[in-house]
């Protein structure tokens, strides 16, 4: 499902070049669950905002569903986020001044989706991730297990194929943490492919697949040979 | 992505900062406020002006003493070889057949008495005709009598009356101005200021006591009604000749015709209009200016809002349309609240100076609301275009280019 070849990403920073990522090749197949990991600046969250089509690599080819996405104009990776891909983050960052149901409808309501069909799917994602009775809620009257929760239903509503959470578990007291990691190990178990980028090497060896980054480098693919790898259909192609 | 939801969604965005929506629907407000509001003392001036000059009626020419090369407008420094006499206006009467009345007038100011009570007035020498070309009516008794030109007798306005006899019949009573002593015949109706001249505050007199009393050759007007209005050029030029001929070939009488005088008033009024709604566009503008500032902040406020717009699949036209909505909206409601407290303040006004209507035209108040909401499109464009322009990555974060 995923193909990077020879990815490179360099920053400028006061004319110097910061290189976050070289010469990285990686295949991802639909369903599979990876983790990211790596020292603090070793490229882990560019990595991940590549993937997720926030960003463009510097050189090399990234080709997301078999499409090359260095082809694709604004409106087709916008497109591609929106449809194909789910993002979950350290810091939550829902919408304060909407509900947790109206944070989950966000994707739809950018998306064109009727209101009624909206409010339906919603309330289907927070049932999904048990927060039904936080509904109306705003993300000030909730905790932060269940702000992320609430960022979960909303990554999943649009029922993408890659779910990417950068650190998910990185705010949270290991309760919620481990919560969050149910829920989101859960979902890969019914098909959707992860990739979870953490610090935590407790957090990481649970992946079946693990990618260790240095300085930009990926130094380390292993995958647990004895739980074998890809399972599970490939979802929502488009 | 449907536009009510648009809307909604940057409705939302204003409500989360109610004290910052609206201070900046206030600024808007009152630049909208001042645009109506003094374009409505402009309009209002100019319909004021002009409805005084339509009550002269349009088949009306003034005839005054001096040429001067100002068109339209009163002579500022009349040189006036030849006076404008009655005999003038006898001739004009006979040797222009277009002319229906003819009203010589003659100006100035006296203290009017009765007994011990005094009062400045003015005083018009005039004849009967003036009644029927300014349309006046009495209040009581009757104006001076037809072909009476010197006579001591004199009608009174309402407010003379009033002052000079209070609760007594004024008429055969005697009025003193100096030692020259009035009866008085009758009382004009309450009228008011027409044409810059206070009709209530006058003491008219037949025209040739009037020049005697104040030792005048020349009249200081001669109001000409014409029998038709296509007959007018015709009889300005046969006036301008007869009093040529009579005046030893000088041309030394300026003639105005209400149109003239209209037109001209028209335009200096037009200006002025102009001028006070160019005021308050520039309120308008530093509306916009502040409208910006809001929008600039709030971009800035909420780039971790944007970045997580773009990641769940917004595109830059949606952030772009989120942001533009939400100022439209900001500037549009200003519009409504200027339109309203600038017609507030307008009733206002006329209730206190009923005589001087703030009218603000309808074109000012579409355009009010109109040019906010251009002015929200103009002033939130730098700050969304600003917003669909940051690195989705970036704003996430919380690092700002
Ligand atoms: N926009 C940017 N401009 C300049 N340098 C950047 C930018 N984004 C990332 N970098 C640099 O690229 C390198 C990789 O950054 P990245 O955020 O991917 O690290 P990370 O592995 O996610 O680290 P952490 O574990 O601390 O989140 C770092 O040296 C970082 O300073
Ligand atoms: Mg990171």
């Amino acid at each position: 499902m995923i193909e990077l070849a020879g990815i490179h990403r360099t920053f400028e920073v006061g004319g110097q070049p910061v290189r976050a990522l070289r010469d990285v090749t990686l295949r991802i197949a639909g369903g599979e669950y990876v983790s990211i990991m790596g020292a603090s600046g070793s490229g882990k969250s560019t990595l991940l905002n590549l993937l997720g089509c926030l960003d463009r690599p510097s050189a090399g080819s990234y080709r997301f569903g078999g499409e090359e996405t260095a082809a694709m104009g604004e409106l087709e990776l916008s497109n591609l986020r929106r449809h194909r891909i789910g993002f979950v983050f350290q810091f939550f960052h829902l919408v304060p001044r909407l509900t947790a149901a109206g944070n989950v409808e966000l994707p739809m309501v950018f998306a064109g989706v009727p209101p009624a069909e909206r409010r339906e799917r919603a309330a289907q994602a927070l049932a999904r991730v048990g927060l039904t009775p936080r509904a109306e809620h705003r993300p000030s009257q909730l905790s932060g297990g269940e702000q992320q929760r609430v960022a979960i239903a909303r990554a999943v509503v649009m029922r993408p194929s890659l779910l990417l959470a950068d650190e998910p578990t990185g705010n949270l007291d290991s309760a919620s943490g481990r919560e969050i990691v149910d829920l989101i190990e859960g979902m890969n178990a019914e098909g959707l492919t992860l990739v979870v980028v953490t610090h935590d090497p407790l957090l990481g060896v649970r992946a079946r697949r693990q990618v260790r980054l240095a300085d930009g480098v990926v130094v380390a693919d292993e995958t647990a040979g004895a739980r074998g790898t890809a399972s599970g259909a490939e979802r929502g192609s488009a | 992505m449907r536009f009510a939801d648009l809307f909604q969604f940057a409705a939302g965005g204003l409500r989360g900062h109610r004290l910052r929506t609206s201070l900046s629907v206030l600024g808007v407000g009152i630049g909208v406020a001042s645009v109506i509001l003094l374009t409505g003392l402009g309009e209002g001036a100019r319909e004021y002006v002009t409805g005084e000059f339509a009550s002269l009626g349009s088949n009306l020419l003034i005839l005054i003493p001096g040429k001067t090369e100002t068109r339209g407008l009163a002579p500022l420094i009349s040189v006036a070889p030849h006076d404008l006499t009655l005999r003038d206006v006898d001739a004009l009467r006979e040797r222009v057949p277009g002319i229906s009345r003819i009203a010589p007038v003659a100006f100035g100011t006296a203290t009017v008495k009765v007994g011990e009570r005094g009062r400045q007035v003015l005083v018009v020498g005039t004849t009967r005709e003036m009644l029927e070309i300014r349309h006046l009516q009495m209040a009581t008794g009757r104006f001076l009598p037809r072909d009476v030109r010197d006579a001591p007798l004199c009608v009174i306005g309402a407010r003379v009356q009033r002052e000079l006899f209070p609760g007594v019949n004024p008429l055969g009573q005697i009025v003193r101005v100096g030692e020259w002593r009035f009866r008085v015949i009758g009382v004009i109706a309450p009228r008011g200021v027409s044409v810059g001249m206070d009709l209530d505050e006058v003491v008219e007199i037949p025209v040739e006591t009037a020049l005697r009393l104040f030792n005048r050759s020349s009249l200081f007007r001669v109001l000409v009604e014409v029998r038709s209005h296509t007959a007018l050029p015709e009889v300005e030029r046969a006036v301008i000749d007869v009093l040529r001929e009579r005046h030893a070939g000088q041309e030394d009488v300026t003639v105005l015709t209400q149109n003239a005088v209209l037109s001209t008033f028209n335009q200096i009024l037009g200006v002025l209009t102009a001028a006070l709604a160019g005021i308050a566009a520039i309120s308008l503008g530093v509306a916009g200016l502040g409208i910006m500032n809001v929008m600039l902040v709030s971009v800035s406020e909420r780039t971790h809002e944007i970045g997580l717009l773009r990641a769940v699949g917004a595109t830059a036209r949606q952030v772009v349309g989120v942001f533009l909505v939400e100022a439209v909206l900001l500037s549009t409601l200003g519009g409504c609240v200027g339109v309203l407290t600038g017609l507030g303040v307008g009733q206002v006004l006329e209730r206190i100076y009923p005589d001087f209507p703030v009218h603000a035209p309808a074109w000012a108040i579409l355009a009010a609301i109109v040019v906010s909401g251009s002015v929200g499109l103009l002033f939130g464009m730098l700050p969304a275009r600003q917003a669909a322009r940051l690195d989705p990555v970036q704003a996430l974060v919380g690092r700002q280019t």
